[in-house]
């Protein structure tokens, strides 16, 4: 099949490069746009380490096609915090050892970047449900169940 | 996993996308949310040569109401089931089984279409389908019909629908006053598929069961509404000791197939189970 020109806008910026129409959305994203932070792990939709956010909902980059994206707005990882500064929830990680190795950290970002604002004051039993999306085999979970507890709580105060 | 090749298509219109579909049959494939066509896609379990997304046509994602209806277009996804006001209020068991599909994320795409043409057989909406006799309205370029859910699922993964067909909307029917639901499944993982998943809605007057709908999914290769039970149910107390009665003969009636993995005698206890647990939160929905 022949590649064609494609067109994606990420995190505001515009990237053209030819692909196949088979080209996963997750693959595009770091073999095109250079945006290695989207991590790859299952393929399959369900570790959960693509996920991005597509007009501003939480999508698995590896259960879309890239082409199927042209004309939406697609957020990633690089999108969150900036240079030397951390979101709310990046800091809250951080600061409760919510990660280890971090290849499944940028999915809960994104994730729950989402999911915070849309459910500002979610109960434990919310987060658990959420997080059940995205697979993290080194630290268990309890500490990125608290980190998310403590960005919702400091969204909410600079609210 | 990369997926095999395929052109891409992007209809403007249902007469665009119906066209192409017809086109192509029966090697064309429509995608709307992708969550169960792209993982078969990446295993190569599935490889359509045309692709027709769908998802640009939002004309097909809408709740409305249609008399003792709820009409719900093919592209609404599995979180606006879950979130509608018009779903939670007239078709409870719609709502509260959407909220258990797979994640958060996969409810975001996922769609009410793209579930029941898919046909899992351990999936939420065939079950809810099947339990509450929703009508599946489909069309085709040249015409339209509308098949009773009891006669769409005709095995795993195969259903009625033609290869250049398309469901355009769902009916179910409305809750009644009086009625109550309840939607319990088993599985290893949260999100995954169930072992087991049973719905439920009973309607009471005064203590007393007016009206029975039960349906188990996960057993066999199509989701099973259990008619004869749901009608013996008519005019019991509906008590603890009913509920139990119920959930015994569910395990003892439904279809249950054998299965590398789970074994037959292990379905029907879940069964038992589920069943149990679900009437009993219906009912215990009824009384508050």
């Amino acid at each position: 099949m022949d590649r064609q020109s494609i067109t994606l806008t990420v995190n505001g910026r515009n990237f053209e490069f030819a692909a196949e129409p088979r080209k996963l959305l997750s693959d595009a994203l770091r073999e095109d746009c250079g945006l290695t932070g989207t991590h790859v792990g299952c393929e399959h939709g369900v570790c959960g380490a693509c996920t991005v956010l597509v007009d501003g909902q939480p999508v698995r980059a590896c259960l879309t096609f890239a082409i199927q994206m042209e004309g939406h707005e697609i957020s990633t990882i690089e999108s969150v915090g900036g240079h030397g500064a951390l979101s709310p929830l990046q800091q809250a990680l951080h600061e409760t050892h919510g990660l280890q190795c971090g290849f499944c950290t940028p999915g809960i970002v994104m994730t729950f970047e989402a999911f915070l604002r849309a459910n500002p004051d979610p109960s434990e039993e919310e987060i658990r449900e959420a997080l059940s999306g995205n697979l993290c085999r080194c630290t268990g979970y309890q500490n990125i169940v608290a980190a998310i507890r403590l960005a919702a709580a400091r969204i909410r105060e600079s609210a | 996993m990369k997926p095999a090749a395929f052109e891409y298509f992007r209809p403007v219109s249902i007469e665009d996308a119906l066209r192409q579909l017809a086109g192509f049959a029966p090697e064309g494939k429509l995608i709307a949310g992708g969550q169960s066509l792209a993982p078969m896609m990446n295993m190569r379990l599935a490889r359509p040569a045309q692709l027709i997304d769908v998802n640009d046509l939002t004309e097909l994602a809408y709740v409305r109401e249609a008399g003792g209806w709820l009409r719900i277009g093919a592209l609404t996804r599995h979180h606006e089931l879950a979130a509608s006001a018009l779903v939670r209020r007239h078709c409870p068991l719609l709502a509260q089984a959407a909220q258990t599909i797979g994640h958060y994320a996969i409810r975001q795409r996922g769609t009410i279409g793209g579930s029941l043409a898919h046909a899992d057989p351990a999936a939420q909406l065939p079950l809810v389908a099947v339990t509450l006799g929703v009508r599946l309205h489909l069309r085709r370029q040249d015409g339209e019909r509308t098949v009773d859910a009891g006669d769409f699922f005709l095995s795993a993964m195969t259903t009625a629908l033609a290869p250049d067909e398309m469901i355009e909307w769902i009916e179910v029917p409305k809750a009644q006053p009086g009625e109550a639901a309840a939607f319990r499944l088993f599985n290893r993982r949260h999100g995954d598929y169930a072992i087991i998943a049973a719905a439920a809605t009973v309607e009471c007057e005064g203590g007393t069961v007016r009206r029975l709908r039960l349906g188990v999914g996960g057993a066999a290769a199509v989701p099973q509404s259990l008619r004869t039970l749901a009608e013996a149910a008519r005019g019991r107390l509906a008590d603890d000791g009913w509920v139990a009665e119920v959930a015994q003969a569910a395990a003892q009636q439904v279809a249950v197939e054998e299965d590398a993995r789970v074994s037959v005698q292990y379905r029907r206890e879940l069964t038992e189970l589920l069943v149990g647990r679900a009437l009993g939160r219906a009912l215990t929905r009824l009384r508050a």
